[in-house]
């Protein structure tokens, strides 16, 4: 058994059995995790660069740890502080990287679709860890597993996607993961942030009140306001958004039953979550943090063994 | 399609091996065994079952251990990826003495990666090798097993299948 594609580049490319794969290899890879020694000897032979255009905190400490806990050479690059400030090219400087006998490549850039236009031009496996507003499969997937590993499985499941749409890459890979695996999704948050035909693109309901989703919803992913993507006012302010969409624990009392937490991070408190909810019995954003080296390293895995022509 | 081992003369080997690590570990107080994912497995289950029985009310400590994070083929020219099994060891192996336990001892490099996955576990203070059929001259490591069921020469072209009425319908040692 092997995956259908070469690069990560997106969950839209996977097949169910893709992710079934990847999560029967991340469950091995949580027990290696749970070890003394927590680190095995397979990769010993790979060079991994873990190349960031943009910022980035547990996506790439994760990356890092996925890599060193599989045996493998690690570097790291960053946009900022390199000749990418000299007007070098992305070909350019992702060429002179695997020059220097590099094997595989873990990306995040801003702009959408940076890491399709880059397998087009080099030979080694690539890893989308998040392209603009596109995807950013491998937190999808751990997402999943988290919700897998908390309600035994992701089949029929009633998922919330709630807030930033329109910006989220994370909500784009998560509506793709989950429909893959039968859940239903509901998306909601203000209109001017859900995009438009999402519904019928995506086969997701769409709701604009966070109390009906969260009535309906057995867990709910909340999703931080992307002010950095976002150039013109979309909402009033934070406050307003806050009084509208944020998750509070009156508003989670209020509820006939109880809702799994999660959240991508970074968590904006007091935003679109309460502290005393994101720190709450049904918070398992720690998990999904967690989880995230085993997914990573079983994506690493499975990739590493492709041979691209 | 040869038989090695019909059904009878199967569970009478596995019936020797047990007797045979009773003979050496008694009581198994300070003795673990492992069986080496996926096939070393089911041999592995049938001898923790019969040594049970022969030792009643004795706590013998058995796991699982999977060696494809370990293996030295891993990304070679030609070798489809492995998915890994479970490995379960809910005990230490600190200072314990180790029976690997698999079904066919062929190159030896299952039994190799093995060692080396269950050096990540703790450092045992011996470590013995049970294998039901051992396939000499085709050893490419200096590995030997200390316990073997039956002793068989055979091809590189040829096959040593194990069956176990659990998993294919019927208890037999094949060769194909």
């Amino acid at each position: 058994m092997s995956l259908s594609v070469k690069h990560l580049l997106g969950i839209r490319d996977l097949t169910r059995q893709d992710i079934e794969l990847i999560f029967q290899t991340a469950d091995q890879f949580k027990e290696v995790l749970q070890r003394p020694i927590k680190k095995v000897p397979t990769l010993r032979d790979t060079t991994i660069v873990n190349v960031f255009y943009e910022n980035s905190t547990r996506t790439r400490i994760s990356f890092e740890l996925a890599e060193k806990r599989l045996g493998a050479d690690v570097i790291n690059f960053s946009a900022s502080g390199s000749s990418v400030s000299k007007g070098e090219t992305l070909i350019d400087t992702v060429h002179n990287i695997l020059s220097m006998k590099v094997d595989m490549v873990v990306m995040r850039h801003s702009a959408s679709g940076a890491p399709h236009f880059l397998s087009r031009h080099i030979d080694v496996p690539i890893v989308n860890a998040g392209d603009g507003i596109n995807e950013h499969p491998t937190q999808a997937l751990l997402d999943a597993f988290s919700i897998r590993e908390k309600l035994g499985s992701v089949e029929g499941k009633k998922i919330a996607i709630c807030g930033d749409i329109m910006h989220s890459r994370v909500a784009l890979s998560n509506i793709y993961a989950l429909k893959k695996l039968g859940a239903e999704v509901t998306v909601v948050g203000p209109p001017t942030l859900i995009p438009k035909h999402l519904a019928d693109a995506l086969g997701v309901n769409v709701t604009y009140s966070i109390r009906e989703a969260l009535e309906w919803a057995d867990v709910a992913n909340v999703l931080r306001i992307q002010l950095e993507r976002q150039n013109m006012p979309l909402f009033s302010s934070l406050r307003e958004y806050s009084l509208a969409y944020g998750v509070t624990r009156q508003l989670l009392n209020s509820l006939k039953k109880e809702v799994i937490i999660m959240h991508p991070g970074p968590i904006n408190r007091g935003v679109e979550l309460d502290s005393n909810v994101a720190d709450g019995n049904e918070s398992i954003i720690l998990q999904q943090v967690e989880n995230g080296v085993a997914i990573r390293m079983a994506a690493l895995y499975l990739l590493s063994g492709r041979k691209i022509n | 399609m040869k038989t090695i081992l019909t059904a009878k003369q199967l569970s009478i080997t596995v019936d020797r091996l047990c007797h045979q690590l009773i003979e050496n570990h008694l009581n198994f107080e300070n003795t673990v065994l492992l069986g080496l994912q996926p096939r070393g497995v089911w041999l592995g289950n049938h001898i923790y079952t019969k040594l049970k029985t022969l030792l009643p009310g004795t706590n013998i400590q058995y796991g699982k251990i999977d060696i494809t994070f370990y293996r030295d083929d891993f990304n070679k020219k030609g070798k489809s990826i492995l998915v890994p099994n479970e490995t379960a060891i809910n005990f230490t192996i600190e200072n314990k003495r180790v029976v690997l336990i698999d079904d066919v001892l062929y190159t030896g490099r299952s039994t190799r990666a093995a060692l080396d996955a269950m050096m990540d576990f703790g450092r045992p203070s011996s470590v013995e090798l049970l294998a039901l059929i051992d396939r000499r001259f085709s050893r490419e490591l200096p590995i030997q097993a200390d316990y073997v069921g039956r002793t068989v020469d055979a091809i590189i072209t040829e096959n040593v299948r194990v069956l176990w009425t659990e998993r294919d319908g019927r208890d037999e040692v094949v060769l194909e």
